[in-house]
């Protein structure tokens, strides 16, 4: 248990995200029983405005997830001082097996709230509520990864007691770990920047013919995420290393301190934003021919692609950038 | 041109204080006509006509509204018929902001705010540009002759400007079909007289005027094209005065 | 893209009008926010002061430091444990340290009374700190007498008076000469209070430290790091105690923000009445009341942090010192040294503004589906 005011913080927003979530959920699950967009009775009338209420609480718990990320890491690499061998967040996190767990979902979460909002958005320009089933389903898969998440959050705290050994940076991301972050940091260079590279080619590529010819969508999609996960991968396995300019840092949080002038918050907002308008593109590629939505959803599609096609770019373009003028030269 | 057919309202449904305030009402409203619904209080008008303004939604039956398609963001090009009581509660606000324009009984102006700011009150969440509803609020105000007030708060105006200003709120979004509950029952009988007139002109504008009101300044004035006349949420009588 | 700009720009001035029509409401509740943000920021800003300034005492503290335990308690260290120690490899430095607490029967305080490691440190010389010249209204040339163990009086010029400027342990500190130190203690000869201990190479500290811990089992090596790191967890302890205190306020302003909330007066039900019936939509209205929670947090937040920051940093936190800092009657008077950073500001955002944004969604969705033909039904 720890008693700071960042931790408290975090666990007052877990238990109001969570509190939240119950809500939407249990209107959602509502609104799926008695859905009846034909009548005009009073029972619909109410179910119609808790749709307000519903997109509202999933638009504040998608800033407070977001929000709340980067707070967890921040107060991870805070708290590092109280474990003898904690070098930066990435050895907090490993204090317990709560930690990497809690950021993981905390990551899922924030996408799928951002889908969500997303589906919704395209929802509420149909003008016969043409998604509200796919709508509260996704909802409804949504809470309990909320819930799982603070529950982690509770656990990790819990168990955090200053002064257990870990393992700091340089050995949790250490050649000799067997640990799964371990394994992505000693992926070969080499290999990591040609699956990153063909990766982002290919986004890239697939999103400019998508946004030119609207076709390819699925295939768009898929590539954000794959690419997503790699990006993931290479800044653990090459690019951190670029901007350390060590040739054995691996730590994916050190990034968003002032020594690296912040430039984690770029890449990873670029990163997380590219990725939810990109799986968003995809998510809707069902609802392009539904009849209220035929001429909605491809314009959103587009608009969502270029979102997705900028963010991607411009992480591509800072990391060249990195790889280029650091003083570190990777020499595979 | 708009279309009721078996339009129904209740209230508290399968409770015991269930009423029905509007009983399976169908009916034909020309356009660019001054409509009057005519009735005691309690008899439906109001409730009728926040169901064909698009404010309320009723418990059955269907609204048909023809020849507003241009005013309707999602509509595909060549449909002229918008049947409005399965909409969501946003699209029939977008076709309310466009089409309808509403005066109130009691003119239901915002106490604190000028008479300029309140004229533009249904133009903010538009997206509009400010100074674009702006300009189109002074000219209105110009044309009710009551520019003079601009900066004025509504409080200190007299029941002639207030209802002056209401109209001219009602007219910001430049809709086709005005309509007005009761307007003249706060008024006295210059005052009332006055108000027919300017229906009369909006009439010559080409717009659609519809009202609720039992006062015979209202309903035996020789501007009145078709009188509809209610009772216990029925139409008893639906007649042309041409 | 620019209609939903320009959509939120007139909505937003139509939040400040309203905002402004209602200054007793809006006065009350911006104050409620203000004073509960002011005490949470001063609490953040003081207990991260604390750390910092603890921190930097530290700088100077020695990177080892052994003690003797006897029957689990200190006990003095015999000075050939200091020439043992100097033989172990990667050890540079061993300095045996005299100090210890004298009582002064005047006032009631307790100060640290240290011998000076300087030879050239005369007898019936003192150094002291400023909060011994104060209760004590000493200057530089004045005599401070002390009551030796045996009674009898020792007298001690004032040769210097430590700066006062960001010292939490010098406040109560007065050096003297080791010949001094031992008269006025009768503290045995050839024995130490503990012993700093230097090593060349910081990461042998923990080699050198089980060296030491084996060839004396009755000694105890303490390590910079080992205080540094209790410091902290004890200052976060304190001040995530005194949170949970406050939390007691933060819920009762979130009640009240609540009750603010729900209890619509007649009037703005009417006017959202009225905003509904002539073409706002749900989505307006509660766009009108996100910004109108927006500028009320803005303003509270903004004014509650530079007022936490002028009660912390200028007048040295009245309201929490004798909390926080622990307690003595030489409290050490000295300004901390600002320090505020975006973590801080974020923590207190999470701790104030989304709560306050939470309890306030719900009352603000009713507010917004009032039907739009409830103006007509007057």
């Amino acid at each position: 248990m720890i008693l700071q005011p960042a931790a408290l913080a975090l666990q007052l927003i877990a238990l109001l995200v969570s509190l939240m979530g119950i809500f939407a959920g249990y209107y959602g699950i509502k609104i799926l029983g008695h859905w009846d967009p034909a009548s005009g009775s009073e029972g619909q009338l109410e179910l119609e405005r808790r749709t307000y209420l519903v997109s509202t609480i999933m638009s504040y718990i998608l800033s407070f997830e977001l929000m709340s990320l980067f707070l967890f890491i921040y107060t991870a690499d805070d708290l590092h001082s109280l474990f003898t061998g904690a070098m930066c967040a990435a050895g907090t996190l490993a204090v317990n097996s709560f930690g990497y767990p809690t950021l993981i979902l905390k990551i899922l979460n924030f996408l799928l709230a951002g889908v969500w909002l997303i589906v919704n958005h395209a929802d509420n320009r149909g003008y016969d509520y043409p998604l509200i089933r796919v709508k509260y389903r996704l909802l409804n898969l949504v809470v309990p990864l909320l819930l799982l998440e603070s529950g982690l959050l509770f656990a990790y705290f819990a168990g955090l007691k200053p002064d257990i050994i870990t393992s700091c940076c340089g050995s949790l991301f250490s050649h000799e770990s067997g640990s799964f972050s371990g394994d992505l940091a000693s992926l070969p260079h080499l290999a990591m920047q040609i699956a990153f590279f063909s990766g982002m080619a290919i986004t890239l590529a697939s999103g400019l013919f998508f946004y030119l010819r609207g076709r390819t969508g699925y295939l768009f999609s898929i590539a954000v995420t794959v690419t997503f996960l790699i990006a993931i991968a290479s800044i653990l396995s090459f690019i951190s290393l670029y901007f350390y300019e060590l040739p054995t840092h691996h730590c994916p949080f050190c990034l968003l301190q002032k020594e690296y002038g912040y430039i984690g918050y770029l890449l990873y907002a670029t990163l997380f934003g590219g990725a939810v308008t990109g799986i968003g593109v995809g998510v809707l590629m069902p609802f392009r021919k539904v009849g209220s939505l035929s001429s909605i959803v491809p314009a959103i599609q587009r608009r969502l692609t270029l979102v997705a096609f900028v963010c991607y770019l411009m992480f591509t373009l800072v990391t060249i950038w990195k790889m280029i003028f650091s003083g570190l030269k990777l020499v595979p | 041109m708009i279309e009721l057919s078996g339009i129904t309202k209740s209230f508290n449904s399968g409770k015991a204080n269930q009423f029905t305030a509007v009983d399976n009402v169908t009916l034909v409203i020309n356009p660019k006509q001054i409509t009057v619904f005519k009735g005691p209080s309690g008899s439906g008008k109001t409730s009728l006509l926040t169901m064909i303004g698009c404010m309320a939604r009723p418990t059955s039956g269907r609204i048909f509204l023809r020849g507003v398609a241009a005013a309707v963001p999602f509509q595909q090009d060549g449909v002229e018929v918008v049947e409005i009581t399965s909409l969501p509660e946003r699209f029939l606000n977008d076709i309310r902001r466009s089409t309808f324009g509403f005066i109130f009984q009691q003119f239901n102006l915002v106490k604190g705010i000028t008479v300029l700011e309140n004229v533009m009150l249904p133009a903010y969440p538009t997206g509009e540009g400010r100074a674009d509803f702006r300009a189109r609020a002074l000219k209105l105000l110009e044309q009710f002759d009551i520019v003079r007030l601009a900066g004025q708060r509504v409080e200190l105006l007299s029941g002639g400007e207030l209802q002056r200003v209401a109209i001219a709120r009602a007219l910001i979004n430049n809709p086709s079909i005005i309509i007005a509950d009761e307007p003249t029952a706060h008024l006295d009988s210059k005052l009332s007289q006055e108000f027919m007139t300017i229906v009369g002109c909006l009439k010559g504008e080409g717009k659609s005027v519809l009202i609720a009101s039992h006062d015979p300044i209202v309903f035996d004035s020789l501007l009145v094209d078709s009188q509809v006349e209610m009772r216990d949420g029925a139409v008893v009588n639906s007649r042309s005065c041409r | 893209m620019k209609r939903a700009v320009e959509r939120h720009l007139n909505i937003l001035e139509f939040t400040l009008a309203s905002l402004l029509r209602r200054k007793v409401k809006n006065l009350s509740l911006l104050t409620m926010y203000l004073l509960v943000i002011f005490m949470l920021a001063s609490l953040v800003f003081f207990v991260t002061a604390l750390k910092r300034e603890a921190a930097m005492i530290l700088n100077d503290a020695p990177d080892m430091v052994v003690q003797r335990l006897v029957a689990g308690r200190q006990d003095l260290v015999p000075a050939e444990y200091a020439a043992e120690i100097t033989r172990i490899r990667g050890v540079t430095a061993v300095r045996p340290r005299l100090w210890g607490y004298y009582y002064d029967a005047l006032n009631g305080a307790n100060y640290t009374v240290m011998a000076s490691d300087d030879p050239n440190t005369t007898s019936d010389k003192a150094a002291i700190g400023a909060g011994v010249a104060k209760v004590r209204n000493l200057a530089v040339g004045d005599l401070l007498p002390l009551i030796s163990y045996d009674k009898a009086p020792l007298m001690l010029e004032i040769g210097t008076i430590f700066p006062s400027a960001s010292d939490l342990i010098a406040a109560d500190m007065i050096v003297i000469s080791p010949r001094d130190f031992h008269q006025l203690f009768n503290f045995p000869s050839g024995q130490a209070t503990d012993l700093a201990v230097s090593v060349r190479n910081a990461k042998e500290l923990p080699t050198v430290a089980a060296k030491i811990a084996v060839q004396f089992p009755d000694s105890r090596p303490i390590l910079k790091s080992e205080i540094l790191r209790t410091y902290q967890s004890v200052f976060d302890w304190r001040g995530g105690m005194a949170l949970l205190i406050l939390a007691s306020s933060l819920l009762s302003f979130i009640i009240f923000a609540w009750d603010k909330a729900t209890g619509l007066s007649a009037e703005e039900r009417k006017e959202i009445g009225i905003l509904k019936s002539i073409g706002w939509e749900t989505s307006d209205v509660l766009l009108l009341k996100f910004w109108e929670g927006i500028v009320i947090s803005l303003t509270a937040f903004l004014l509650g942090v530079v007022l936490a920051y002028g009660h912390v940093f200028f007048l040295s936190a009245p309201l929490f010192a004798q909390v926080l800092k622990g307690w003595s009657v030489i409290y050490p008077n000295f300004k901390l040294v600002p320090v505020v950073n975006a973590y801080q500001l974020a923590v207190l955002f999470f701790l104030t503004v989304v709560p306050y944004t939470t309890a306030t969604i719900i009352p603000c969705w009713r507010a917004a589906t009032i039907d739009p033909d409830a103006a007509m039904r007057y």
